[in-house]
This record gives structure tokens, sequence and C-alpha cells, in this order.
């Protein structure tokens, strides 16, 4: 248990930087989680991110890795539904890193 | 192929005085990724966690019902929910959410993932798995 | 002296429900919460056990727990009551024991 300063704001995070509390997710939570990886936020992050948020609220849950690469081709469009793709955008692994980014806990059966 | 299992999990418990339902959930969804074939059965009280229009904001605990609907992302296809429980708790399948999946072999087309089977029907479904998990 | 019967788990799992009904005096009543509001829906192989003990006891059910469970008001036997928090607080004082049937 830490937490993070985002915007004079204390939010709560586990061990591994994963908010505590969704609702406490801004654009400027995910803005600041990338600049400590050193990772810059492009729009395609921000699809990605902005997916993930969608399918956390309809179904309650941080889709695995396959679901997600699945899922984004449909919606997104097959040149984006691979895990090459979405490992380039996020090279710690578009489930763990991603799902962190878009506040969302660690993904079910992440390993 | 050879070293998938398959795997049938059997649910028996009511949604929210216990933690077992969601503890299946959890491990379905863990089973599902790592691409086993999963299919589940809804039994005795475990026909209630799939009961459509739960609604926990009263509680303040989580609704985990909409999770049920991811299962067709994960290609959990085979959903078995057996008519003796459904029919002792005054139920039919109108009563359960509408889970579907997108059938690859047949152009994607959207097929219910529900399946109203007899409790004869349900034991040679355990007979033919090679794990059965119960819940 | 009026007792408050709580009952929180399924009838269909233990046998709190039935327990209940049959250690219920007239004047008492029954409160169904958590997975006891199973047992409020009528056409349940257990629903005609309320409906028979409902002259003499009166029947109340948690309406949060209800909705929790995608279980709808006209889903339930007729005479049943649905009540909230503060009901089920009003019921435990207003009654003069309290006997919880877990």
């Amino acid at each position: 248990m830490g937490t993070i300063n985002v915007g004079g704001k204390e939010l709560e995070v586990d061990e591994e930087g994963y908010l505590s509390n969704l609702a406490d997710w801004t654009p400027e939570v995910a803005e600041y989680m990338a600049k400590d990886e050193g990772q810059d936020l492009t729009e395609n992050h921000w699809e990605v991110i902005n997916f993930l948020r969608e399918y956390y609220e309809e179904y309650q849950i941080a889709p695995a890795v396959r679901v997600l690469t699945k899922a984004i081709g449909k919606k997104l469009g097959k040149e984006k539904g691979n895990s090459k793709y979405l490992y380039e955008l996020f090279p710690y692994g578009p489930g763990k890193q991603a799902c962190k980014y878009a506040g969302l806990p660690k993904p079910t059966g992440c390993v | 192929m050879s070293d998938v299992k398959n795997f049938l999990y059997l649910n028996r418990r009511a949604p929210y005085g216990t933690v077992y339902a969601w503890e299946s959930l959890e491990v379905v969804l863990i089973g599902a990724a790592f691409e086993q074939d999963v299919s589940l059965a809804f039994v005795d009280d475990g026909v209630y966690q799939i009961m459509k229009g739960q609604d926990t904001s009263g509680l303040g605990i989580k609704n985990f019902s909409p999770t049920y609907s991811a299962l067709g992302d994960y290609d959990v296809q085979k959903i078995y929910v057996e008519k003796e429980s459904l029919d002792a708790r005054g139920l039919t399948v109108e009563d359960l959410l509408d889970l579907k999946y997108e059938d690859e072999d047949d152009d994607w087309a959207e097929k219910d993932s529900i399946k109203v089977v007899s409790a004869e029907e349900l034991a040679k479904l355990m007979d033919e798995s090679d794990v059965v998990l119960s819940f | 002296m009026p007792i408050l019967h709580t009952v929180n788990k399924s009838p269909f799992e233990r046998n709190s429900l039935d327990s209940a009904i049959s250690h219920a005096l007239k004047g008492s009543s029954v409160m169904l919460y958590e997975d006891g509001v199973y047992g409020a829906m009528k056409g349940t192989a257990s629903a005609d056990k309320i409906s028979g003990a409902m002259k003499d006891v009166s029947f109340y059910v948690l309406g949060p727990d209800l909705k929790a469970r995608g279980i709808d008001e006209s889903k339930l036997i007729d005479g049943i009551k649905v009540v909230d928090y503060s009901d089920f607080v009003q019921l435990t004082v207003d009654n003069d024991k309290v006997s919880a049937w877990t």
C-alpha cells in the first residue's frame, strides 16, 4: 500500500501501483503513471485505455490479454487486434500496463 | 490439443450470501484464459447466480452478474442450467440472463450459451468431463 | 410477548425458514433478509409453508436484498411486506425479543 499524488490529491495504490479505488481515476492519473514509467501516451494508447474502461464498466472485470486482443480487433480493426501492436504500445504487457493506467485492477488470470 | 481438458464447473450456491459464486467465476475466467475447454453448470441455489435484473446498489457490494456476459468473450459457450433446480424455485429460463457467444465456425453468429438440461443429462455431462469442480 | 424471527438462509440450503415458522406463535413476525429472501418468492417448493402460516404470523422481506438478487416484487408471495433497513430496525424495537435462525 502506498499513495501517489496527482494534481494535489493523495490517491491510494497497491504494492504494484494499481489504484485501490476505481472511482479515483482521472485521465491525469493515467498520464502520471505513464510518465513514472517513462512512457508517452499517444492517441493509440488512449484508444486502448478507454476501451478497457468501457469493458470494465460493462462486465465488471479487466479482460485477459487474449480477450482484450480479440475485442480490440473487433472494435478498432484487425491491424490493432494483435499482440504485436498491443505490446508495442504497452511493452510491460497490454493487460498489466494498460489496465493500470486505466485505473482497473490487475486482470483476472494475469500471473 | 491433447493437453486440453474438459472442465465442468458446478455452481451450487446463491450469489451474495457466501463468496463461492464469485470465487468460482474468477477460477472459470482464469481457466478459460488458459484456453481449456470450459463449461459451466448451475444447479440448486446456483441458478440464482444468473438471475437477471440484479442491482446491489442498496447493499454497497459489487454486482458481478454482468461478468457472466463476458464468458462468451472467453470462449465459454456451454452453460447448463438444471431444469429440476429451476422448477423447485419457480423459475424459468426467462428469469435468467441472456448469455450469448459468437460462433467462430458459423461466421461469428451470435448464439445462446444457456441450455436447460435434466438432472439425468447433467449427470451424463459430469461423467463425460475430465475434471469436475464444485463450488 | 411477540418475537421477531429472522431468517437469512435460502430455504433450499438450510431449514432455517422451516424452523422459524414452526416456532412462531400467533402474533409474532418473520423477517427474511440476505439469502433468506429467496423464501419469499412464489411458485417455489417451500412457498406453501409461508402461505399456510400467514394467518397467524406476519412476514417481512428486506427490499435491498431482493433488488440485489434480481427478485421483482411481483414475484413475491401475496401478503409479504417489503421493508427497508429502518423498518427492519423498527421491527426489532417493536418486538420484545429477536430470534435469529441462521
